[in-house]
């Protein structure tokens, strides 16, 4: 394997009094898909926020691309070409969904033709372009929160539950761009709880377990032995649809 | 997976309500005018009390702007703000004592220039004070409510004592420059010409403020981080810098709303920032916490009512302010025009 993109080696974070990850480490391979998973509350997001320094690592180190980042304040890492999209969506809902883009275009303005892919995307965002962004519907303000991560070229992105609460037909607009993220050679470390999605984009996966990385491989083996998801997650993911 | 339909969103027709609710705050001020223009019988007298409302409403929203964006952009409870209002008095008095051949000349331009040097010098003292006073008292209390209103008041007095060491106890009496004392006659109203100066100021500094949060991207970056800080950050901009440079802006504003209001005055005390905290935090809470838009709508409203009452009923005045708090809060719990919701 090339060298990762992103690296988490013996990576413990509390918040508050609890510890959260305890030992996490991890490789994200250069290009494709690395999903996430895990049963709720093992530290998946926790992983993620630690490696964009919003929580800080007690001990441990995150490299991204060789580079030790552990340290770094969140827009140091945002600006070294992490993308960013957080369960919650953190879209603003004040701005029009223009400014949210041009917000997110940090290196300067947007590049027309990326636009065009992120509109051939995610349309709606062409529709309510000049509208408020707290007036989009669910999907649509997941829509935003992904298209503001591509609006610009990124080394990594860390992707935090993108179709939790979507109707499949968004669900499956979600699946396509990420998927032609992919295929652009993007690297993406996804927390996704939908096997289907997971399956689908998935190359490699790392799966947690009370804040440990508990397995890590290709996603087509653990796709295909229901008894290692059965051990992994406590039930087979296919039965979990 | 299933392939997804084909989606086709549209603009749904908003209705007649919809379309107006966002504006109501803003019709409040023309609705008061048109009440107090029917509560006093006298056409120039309703004349000068609106735009002694206004010019009132214009000095109190310079004053309490910057403290709007601090709370809702860092959520900081400043009770020291008034301090940056007093020391940007005494600094502006100061200049204009030293700049006296240039307010006693009978020339318009002169006294307008020494008044814009005296606001420059007042904003420069206060911008370097706030810069002080956020590293120093307010950086270790981020978060801490209670610590915030206990050091930012603790720091209030250290200053206003300091303003006594330089200046003395006594309050100072200040005359306007020449061209700005009296009044213009219109429509048979007496217009005091500061007040029309300060309606300029006013509104030259609203849209100002206006454009700079609307039309540039550092104002989105300062909207955006009244919304969602930590997502900022995630993008990418150090919020810790936009911070300091908004409230050392909110500090400078602050001393230039002291100059004005020391003019309006024409006396000023160590106390005087002080005083006016009440006025603020009612501008700011009924504005709604972040927004400029509603700081400034509110301070209008607290101008216009204050003095309509004072003169329809005096005795009322006293309770004018609080009674608009308690009718705005209980139409709208988070302000007119909300941009942070209560933490």
């Amino acid at each position: 394997m090339s060298d990762p993109i992103l690296k988490l080696e013996g990576v413990y974070t509390d918040i508050a009094q609890y510890h959260i990850l305890q030992g996490v480490d991890l490789e994200v391979p250069r290009g494709g898909v690395t999903m996430l998973l895990g049963r709720n509350g093992v530290g998946k997001t926790t992983t993620l926020r630690t490696v964009m320094g919003h929580w800080r690592a007690k001990t441990g180190k995150v490299l991204l691309d060789g580079q030790d980042i552990t340290t770094l304040p969140t827009p140091q890492i945002a600006r070294a070409g992490v993308g960013f999209v957080p369960e919650n969506m953190g879209i603003f809902s004040d701005l029009t969904v223009e400014e949210n883009m041009i917000l997110a275009a940090v290196s300067g303005p947007i590049d027309p033709a990326r636009l065009e892919w992120v509109f051939s995307a995610f349309p709606p965002l062409k529709t309510f372009w000049k509208g408020h962004a707290g007036n989009l519907s669910g999907g649509q303000k997941q829509m935003l929160s992904i298209a503001r991560a591509m609006v610009e070229e990124r080394r990594l992105y860390l992707i935090d539950e993108p179709t939790k609460g979507l109707a499949p037909a968004i669900i499956s607009t979600m699946a396509r761009a990420l998927r032609e993220l992919k295929e652009q050679g993007a690297s993406i470390l996804l927390v996704e709880q939908n096997f289907s999605v997971a399956k689908a984009l998935g190359d490699s996966c790392v799966v947690m377990d009370d804040g440990r990385v508990v397995w890590s491989g290709e996603m087509a083996e653990l796709a295909t032995d229901a008894g290692l998801q059965e051990r992994l997650m406590g039930l087979s993911m296919e039965a979990h649809q | 997976m299933s392939a997804a339909p084909k989606h086709a969103p549209t603009m749904a027709k908003m209705s007649f309500a919809d379309k107006i609710g966002p504006w109501l705050p803003m019709l409040l001020v023309p609705a008061i005018m048109v009440l107090g223009l029917a509560s006093i019988p006298s056409m120039s007298s309703w004349l000068t009390l609106t735009v002694s409302g206004l010019a009132m409403g214009m000095m109190i929203f310079i004053m309490a702007s910057g403290m709007t964006l601090v709370f809702g952009l860092m959520d900081v409870i400043n009770f020291g703000h008034g301090v940056f209002i007093s020391v940007g008095a005494f600094v502006g008095v100061s200049v204009l004592m030293v700049l006296a051949s240039m307010t006693e000349a009978p020339s318009l331009v002169l006294n307008l220039l020494a008044v814009l040097l005296a606001i420059i010098a007042a904003a420069i003292a206060t911008g370097g004070l706030g810069w002080a006073f956020e590293k120093v008292i307010v950086k270790p209390v981020y978060g801490a409510h209670l610590k915030q209103i206990l050091v930012t008041m603790g720091g209030l007095i250290v200053v206003e004592q300091l303003i006594v060491v330089l200046w003395g106890p006594e309050e100072i009496y200040i005359l306007r420059p020449q061209a700005l004392q009296g009044a213009i006659t219109f429509a048979g109203a007496a217009l005091e010409k500061y007040r029309l100066v300060a309606v300029a100021v006013g509104l030259v500094l609203f849209l100002g403020m206006r454009y700079v949060l609307r039309s540039t991207k550092i104002g989105l970056i300062v909207r955006a981080g009244v919304e969602n800080g930590e997502m900022v950050e995630a993008l990418g901009y150090r919020l810790r810098l936009v911070f300091v440079g908004v409230f050392v802006a909110g500090s400078a504003l602050a001393g230039l709303g002291g100059v004005m209001w020391g003019l309006y005055q024409e006396v000023i005390t160590a106390h005087m920032g002080q005083q006016m905290m009440i006025l603020i935090f009612i501008v700011v809470i009924i504005g709604g916490l972040g927004s400029v838009e509603g700081c400034f709508i509110g301070a209008l409203l607290v101008g216009l009512l204050q003095n309509y009452i004072a003169f329809i009923e005096p005795k009322a005045a006293l309770i004018s302010n609080i009674a608009l708090m308690v009718a705005i809060l209980m139409w709208r719990p988070q302000g007119m025009i909300p941009v942070v919701k209560a933490k």
